[in-house]
């Protein structure tokens, strides 16, 4: 960190300076019924069939949003509306946190229903999911689930604007378009705008599914495109975009909170005389301590209210608190790395059996053990969190950068005593996510605040909170047990892993895994081997746990992806070409040959419409490897390294070009191959794939929390240092694979993020021989 | 005290070490500046004291008395100032929290070096953080605002 501080003084001298609902429903995979509908109560929730419309046959569309909570919503009333002047205004229901869903559905919307992209304006939905269908931004699954809904909406306004025109002009239907934020008389050419028609389109009930027309991707405008810039880039970029610490309201407070060093750890005594000596402080409000499993609640502490920030820090640092800290009080990543690596170390429980891989490992020539360590990781989304909220006759109003907005309603309302209905919750953008943002405690926070205050108050936490108090990403061990024959023929892989669930979040835990968890990685090893088994081994939590932007898919792909670089150097082979020898013959995962009790976890997707093809994912890493030049010459210390993992029902390959001197590594080139089935916004999964270079880089490079006596040793940008400007993966190439509409348009938010960390310490082995088997890097490479 | 933002005279009589960054956000309503991490580490806060970029968490009323200061919302009159233009054309942000700082920044760097290098632009970047990784943008738009193309 030193020679980057000494570069800001240098170089800057003026610088002075809601997944989870669904999981824990134990969602299975029910079924989809190709010919089925999926009843709603109020008739719009979203058919699992798609009924063709015209003489181009549409196939079924059927996804898991379908069976999130709420469900999927098609209505054109509730997410459309047109004003006179033919300004089209559409709602985003799903929270935006730099994915780009907050245009890239609209903007499927407004192509479908053939409106001019500068005649729309975007409004931001609150939180209510019996109007708009599931909120939950999370899994890398708003344009997985919601492409088909939003050009139904789309088919759905143009079909009622071609029916209001075709009424006007006294003519059959087939005798308008609608083109162009118009629609035209076929034969005379007669045009009237959108909005000149939209008081009698609007007031039209929705058309049946099967009187709807789909556009051919041909005639597309923009989907598929990637020629819309992001809808916030004018605010963004002059200062105007509005964050969670962005709202101001009349007469607002200020509020800091010391929260639980440890968690749990509850307030033995208080001594705030210090603290209502700083001017601006007014007032200081406790909020209960609340112990592991109490889902997104509030940590709880001290809360210092003042009429500005500055002021509230400075109260809360005169506060003298003394803690009971409770039984997670001598929690030590030390002594837990070595409780995990001795979890895997026995059997544990089985998740997959297929052959009998004990007995081939017995009965192996040689067996091979590898194990792998991931930290505990905190989000540090560039904006810590932050909510609003205002108290008033029994009602509250929140405005938060939040995930689940709806969860986050409900949560509070709960919290308060209240009834979902008199809490509303306003969305934000969110200054980055990365899963840290579904729990909404920090929203909770500022509305039991401003209860107790009876009036408004804004929550602001500092980094030091954002990563001392936040929620953990699982840190894990994953142990693989390889057995060869005579011939080094791979004959057995056996698979441990230990890792503290996020189940611990919201149950009593037990030690064990969630079916998500499992799901990642764990249970669908895509290698042609006769025997393999996977099991999970007993960890503990001692610290919230919460998911983390690709969830274990981190742990998992970083082991798998190791193991098989590391068994290629073993038996001299090409990385790459062994890589592609254990995928083997190309064929579909089917759960039942491959030794599991049920199905495939596969994202909840079903498994017909979504399957676990491994000739994609052969394809994605020999497009890789082909676009990076595999196998050519570079210059001592540097090195190509390749990885491949299927996640998010996407398929991902990346070629890292790894540059190791002076202790450190650089990296100039990556080449990704992402296969995720229709791409609808090519330029946003660009930017998704250079964004999960860079976050996959900074976690390989720097990212873990150690705990000490249950507190978290970091607290900074110092401490947990991120990839910055003058040490990046400096080109990132993507290749996406092309597909038609009809190949399902998978996960892309997340799914970068795994295959980036394997390939990079896969790069590094190659360049320098230094096999990383601890993350983060840190100073192994010195 | 007497301080100018966005070319507007304010007087102060507040606590003179509260961080420029809490004065313009809670006292002056001015949000585009974004906190961060409160200890100069990440620049999201950056801003123009007498034309130079600073991070608005670390310099203290105290010291920016007949001071002129410049935030995001008045780098230009239009929005329209070359590095926004520029950042703007190469679609940069993702999350976008970042940004302004990043471009307060890129602006400073420009005015005191109009054609860095390419080694100079990632350098004079490194003290801006971006948590969603638009690093490669962030060059493409500074070198694009320095060069015109």
């Amino acid at each position: 960190m030193l020679h980057q501080l000494q570069s800001f003084s240098q170089n800057s001298s003026s610088a002075t300076g809601q997944a989870l609902q669904a999981a824990l429903r134990k969602v299975t995979t029910t079924e989809i019924n190709r010919r089925g509908i999926l009843k709603g109560a109020a008739g719009f929730v979203l058919a699992a069939h798609f009924l063709p419309g015209t003489a181009q046959a549409f196939e079924a569309y059927p996804t898991q949003g379908l069976n999130m909570p709420n469900g999927v919503r098609n209505d054109p009333h509730i997410f459309v509306s047109i004003d006179p002047d033919g300004q089209v205004t559409i709602i985003a229901h799903r929270s935006e946190m730099g994915t780009g869903s907050r245009t890239s559905l609209p903007m499927i919307i407004a192509d479908e229903m053939e409106a001019d992209w500068d005649r729309v304006t975007i409004v931001q939905a609150e939180g209510d999911e019996p109007k708009y269908g599931n909120q939950d931004t999370d899994g890398s699954r708003s344009l997985r689930h919601h492409i088909q809904p939003c050009r139904e909406i789309g088919a759905a306004v143009r079909k009622m604007l071609e029916m209001a025109a075709a009424k006007k002009w006294a003519v059959s239907e087939d005798m308008v378009e609608a083109s162009g934020h118009q629609v035209t008389h076929r034969t005379l050419g007669t045009r009237i705008g959108y909005g000149d028609l939209a008081a009698a389109a609007m007031a039209l009930e929705t058309p049946a599914r099967d009187q709807l027309r789909f556009k051919t991707e041909q005639e597309f405008r923009y989907i598929g495109k990637g020629q819309v810039p992001i809808y916030d880039l004018h605010d963004i970029t002059t200062g105007k975009a509005v964050y969670g610490a962005d709202v101001n309201l009349p007469n607002m407070k200020f509020a800091v909170i010391a929260r639980p060093p440890v968690v749990g750890a509850t307030v033995k005594s208080v001594d705030d005389s210090a603290a209502l000596a700083v001017p601006g402080v007014e007032k200081i409000i406790q909020i209960p301590v609340t112990p592991l499993g109490s889902k997104f609640k509030p940590l709880g502490g001290v809360a210092v209210i003042a009429k500005n920030t500055w002021a509230a820090l400075q109260g809360r640092d005169a506060l003298k608190i003394e803690w009971d800290r409770g039984e997670h009080g001598s929690f030590n990543t030390a002594d837990y790395e070595k409780e995990l690596r001795a979890s895997v170390a026995k059997p544990g429980a089985s998740v997959r059996n297929q052959g009998d891989t004990e007995a081939a490992l017995k009965s192996s020539a040689r067996t091979l053990t590898y194990e792998y360590y991931q930290p505990h990781l905190a989000h540090a989304p560039m904006e810590p969190p932050a909510a609003v909220a205002a108290f008033k006759d029994g009602k509250c109003e929140v405005w938060a950068p939040v995930q689940s907005p709806y969860t986050a309603r409900t949560d509070t309302a709960e919290y308060l005593g209240l009834k979902p209905d008199d809490v509303r919750v306003n969305v934000t953008l969110l200054g980055g996510g990365f899963g840290r943002k579904s729990k909404a405690d920090f929203a909770t926070e500022a509305a039991f605040l401003a209860k107790q205050l009876g009036g408004s108050v804004k929550v602001q936490w500092t980094r030091e909170d954002d990563i001392r108090n936040g929620y953990s990403h699982t840190s894990s061990v994953e142990r693989i047990d390889v057995g060869l024959d005579a011939d080094n023929k791979v004959t057995a892989w056996r698979h441990r892993s230990a890792a503290p669930s996020f189940l611990s979040t919201f149950v009593k835990d037990e030690g064990n895994q969630h079916e998500i968890e499992i799901g990642m990685g764990l249970e669908n090893l895509p290698y042609e081997i006769a025997n393999v088994s996977a099991e999970q081994c007993k960890a503990y939590a001692h610290t919230r746990i919460g998911w983390y932007r690709s969830v274990s898919n981190i742990p998992r792909a970083f082991a798998v992806q190791s193991a098989t670089a590391e068994l290629a150097a073993e038996l001299g082979k090409d990385q790459k070409d062994f890589l592609i020898e254990m995928i083997g013959t190309d064929r579909v995962l089917e759960a039942k040959a491959a030794g599991l009790p049920g199905k495939f976890w596969n994202q909840y997707e079903p498994q017909e419409e979504f399957p676990f093809d491994t000739a994609r994912l052969r394809a994605v890493a020999e497009l890789a490897a082909d676009k990076a030049g595999w196998g050519k010459s570079l210059p001592e210390g540097e090195g190509l390294g390749i990885a491949v993992h299927r996640s998010f029902v996407s398929y991902i390959a990346m070629v890292v070009h790894a540059k190791v001197e002076n202790g450190t590594v650089k990296v100039p080139e990556v080449h990704v191959a992402i296969d995720c089935g229709f791409a609808a916004n090519p330029e946003r999964i660009r930017s998704q794939m250079q964004g999960a270079c860079v976050f996959g880089m900074t976690t390989a490079l720097h990212l873990g929390l150690t705990f000490e006596d249950g507190e978290v040793q970091q607290g900074n940008f110092n401490d947990y240092e991120m990839v910055r400007s003058d040490n990046f993966p400096e080109v990132v190439h993507t290749h996406i694979v092309p597909h038609p509409f009809s190949v399902h348009a998978t996960g892309v938010g997340e799914p970068g993020v795994p295959p980036f960390i394997p390939a990079l310490t896969n790069a590094i082995f190659n360049a320098s021989g230094k096999r990383i088997r601890n993350l983060p890097i840190g100073d192994q490479l010195a | 005290m007497k301080i100018t933002v966005n070319g507007v005279e304010h007087s102060f009589d507040g606590d003179l070490s509260m961080p420029a960054l809490w004065y313009v956000r809670d006292e002056l309503a001015l949000n585009g500046s974004k906190f961060g991490c409160g200890t100069g580490l990440c620049g999201a806060c950056t801003i123009h004291v007498d034309g130079e970029a600073v991070r608005g968490c670390l310099v203290s009323m105290r010291e920016l008395d007949g001071k002129s200061v410049t935030t995001i919302e008045g780098l230009s009159e239009d929005g329209n100032h070359p590095v926004q233009v520029a950042w703007r054309d190469q679609n940069v942000p993702q999350c976008g929290y970042c940004q302004a700082g990043q471009i307060m920044q890129a602006a400073s760097l420009l005015k005191s070096n109009p054609k860095p290098s390419d080694q100079e632009i990632l350098s004079s970047m490194s003290g801006n953080i971006c948590r969603c990784g638009c690093y490669q943008r962030i060059v493409s738009a500074v070198r694009q605002a320095s060069t015109g193309a």
